[in-house]
């Protein structure tokens, strides 16, 4: 069954996806992060492919993306990292990009390759919905790729409901206006948006990212939804910590802990 | 089949589109759903025009440069951009541009801006109609073009710098798109070029049109023909040649000449030659012809010229290279000094750097002898005395 699906069947609330960028802080950190993510206990992991140009993000993931790339990431790089790590982790791993690499690398090319190191679904943030259902939808679901799509604050009605139409798995709920990047706490205008979007009673549940940067705003975001992303928070962790096991560790539980004690 | 006619979906032939994330998205919509029926309003038009007459000086004239034609043998004229307020073509599209966020309600513009010279044409209609300004440019290209920076303030607006990738003109468009992700409801951004998601490089090329509908009448007053046998203009992401071309395009008669900035030689590493390095790949939200990596990373581009430092083209600019219609030339930095010197000495003009690359394809056209050629001034040079003074030959 498809993991991501399999995750949101046996698991109900406060799931937490993490996001970290490949090949950052060193190029070969990205499999030993992943693995510790999963036995830290995140549900979900998303790894940022780097692009030279990433419109939606701000200055954390810009700077993690750059550094990457001078450390010689690259799309055919990462595949080669991920080859095999199925027979280690079972998590869910989700990648988060932009579309020129991809295209350059080949649309179907690209998904066969996710494919066949055990990517179970994608992001990317200037893929439009219109030009996903066109051109690229087939290929996708040759492969079993789960595209997941962002809404916002600004997304009308009618095309959120348009978007739980095409989803599969979940819907990355966009918490604000603005480009990735920790925040402090969540304002009211959030939660009623928050809430907006929860009493539409959509047929794919919602995963709440960006500005999710600690327990507390972790643990408010899960009220209105299925989970949050942490993504900015946890580079900027990585950069002062380190990624060693231990310190992903120590992140995951900060951001986990206390809305476990809560329930 | 036209080639300035964008379809319904924003494309040039395969290039063009929306390539944009979802939170741009009822921005892009909002506009596209309006800004045709805005342009078209009469009222609309008659306060664009009343502006274009009164504020920023037009029609410019087309004026017949003789001792360049004389040296080419050919009748050369120049459709004088640089006697445009602030100084070059730019300002055709913020007037336009700010008119159409008036009436979308926006009240506040961002802009990017390379050379300074679309950041200052965005700041000076932002003081016209009172509106909060803040413009993005490149930390490099605020170096190199000092002057504009200083303009922009005085007329009010807030520079503030990109620091990412290669802190040039690509660099100020990703913050100033970012920027726009942030404040979806009360900003409009004013994109300087024929580059970015549709609908905007149709609607600048729309609002560049003037320049060459203006060609169309005085080529008839003075030269008593309907459209000249050549029309020659640099292109960075090309809207002054798409201004240029607007009415010719259709007619294949007009040869379009595009001339590209190969920087310091296309073969260096070095250059912004977009259609001799590029590939096609998304840019801006746009499907176009850019400078990458085989891993498709943007490649950091090189001119002299900050308005012509940018790794694409807008999509209209790839279809009329792919399509064969559109003849592209690169000419080095040395090249366009040189050029603009010749200019400033033969015809009394000192250029902008930008411009004198469309000077410099003039020693390259073998087909040059008894044709009517109309290049577009497209800037003056006030605003690179420094590279001049730099580089120091003349």
């Amino acid at each position: 069954m498809q993991r991501i699906k399999k995750l949101l069947n046996e698991k109900d609330s406060d799931l937490l996806s993490v996001y970290y960028t490949a090949g950052f802080p060193n190029l070969e950190d990205t499999i030993p992060i992943l693995r510790s993510l999963e036995k830290a206990g995140a549900d979900l992991v998303e790894i940022g492919m780097p692009y030279s140009d990433p419109l939606a993000d701000g200055p954390t993931i810009q700077d993690s993306s750059t550094q990457a790339l001078n450390n010689g990431m690259h799309l055919q790089l990462l595949f080669k990292q991920l080859e095999g790590v199925r027979s280690e982790v079972t998590v869910p791993i989700i990648l988060m990009g932009y579309l020129n690499p991809i295209i350059q690398f080949g649309m179907e090319a690209f998904c066969a390759k996710c494919a066949e190191v055990g990517v179970d679904g994608l992001i990317l943030p200037d893929l439009p919905m219109e030009v996903y259902e066109e051109e690229f939808r087939p290929v996708f679901n040759k492969y079993g790729l789960f595209n997941i799509f962002l809404i916002t604050p600004q997304t009308s009605e009618e095309r959120i409901r348009a978007i739980d139409e095409m989803s599969e798995g979940f819907i990355y709920m966009v918490s604000t206006a603005g480009t990735t990047g920790a925040r402090q706490g969540v304002r009211e205008d959030q939660k009623a948006y928050f809430k907006r979007v929860e009493a539409m009673e959509l047929s794919h549940p919602t995963l709440i990212g960006f500005g999710i940067s600690d327990n507390q705003s972790f643990t408010e975001a899960c009220k209105y939804s299925k989970g949050a992303i942490i993504g900015s928070a946890f580079i900027k962790h990585l950069s002062s910590e380190g990624a060693d096991e231990a310190s992903v560790q120590r992140f995951v539980d900060s951001i986990k802990q206390k809305s476990s004690s809560l329930n | 089949m036209s080639y300035i006619k964008v379809s319904e979906k924003g494309f040039y032939g395969d290039f063009g589109g929306a390539y944009i994330p979802e939170m741009l998205h009822p921005n892009i919509a909002e506009l596209k759903a309006n800004y045709e029926s805005i342009m078209a309003d009469p009222v609309f038009e008659e306060e664009y025009h009343a502006l274009l007459r009164d504020f920023v000086g037009r029609p410019t004239p087309l004026y017949l440069a003789e001792r360049l034609s004389e040296k080419y043998g050919a009748t050369i004229y120049l459709k004088r951009e640089d006697l445009c307020h602030t100084g070059a073509h730019k300002v055709n599209n913020t007037v336009g541009q700010i008119l159409l966020a008036q009436r979308l309600g926006k009240k506040k513009i961002i802009a990017e801006t390379g050379a300074g010279q679309h950041g200052v044409a965005t700041a000076t209609v932002c003081a016209l109609k009172g509106m909060e300004c803040i413009i993005y440019m490149g930390e490099v290209d605020i170096a190199r073009q000092r002057p504009n920076v200083e303009r922009m303030k005085i007329l009010g607006a807030e520079v503030r710098a990109a620091t990412s990738g290669s802190k040039t003109l690509k660099d100020a468009t990703n913050e100033a798109m970012r920027h726009w992700i942030s404040h979806p409801e009360d900003t409009h951004y004013i994109i300087g070029s024929v580059v970015g998601p549709h609908p905007y490089p149709d609607m600048v090329a729309r609002f560049q049109s003037v320049i060459s509908e203006e060609i169309i009448r005085q080529l008839q007053e003075k030269e008593g023909i309907n459209h000249p046998d050549m029309v020659i203009a640099c292109v960075g992401g090309g809207s002054n040649a798409a201004g240029t071309y607007y009415h010719f395009a259709d007619n294949e008669k007009v040869d379009l000449i595009a001339v590209e900035a190969a920087g310091m030689g296309i073969t260096s590493g070095k250059s912004a030659a977009t259609t001799a390095l590029g590939t096609p790949g998304i840019l801006h939200g746009s499907k176009t012809l850019l400078m990458q990596t085989k891993d498709g990373q943007v490649t950091e581009p090189h001119s002299i010229s900050a308005g012509l430092d940018y790794p694409g083209i807008g999509p209209l600019h790839a279809h009329l290279f792919a399509s064969g219609r559109g003849r592209f030339i690169a000419v080095e930095d040395e090249e366009a000094m040189k050029a603009g010197i010749d200019l400033s000495r033969m015809e009394g003009i000192i250029p902008a750097i930008e411009t004198s690359h469309a000077f410099a394809v003039l020693d390259k056209i073998d087909d040059l002898k008894g044709k009517k050629v109309v290049i577009n001034l497209s800037g003056r040079g006030d605003k690179d005395l420094d590279t001049y003074i730099k580089w120091g030959k003349y």
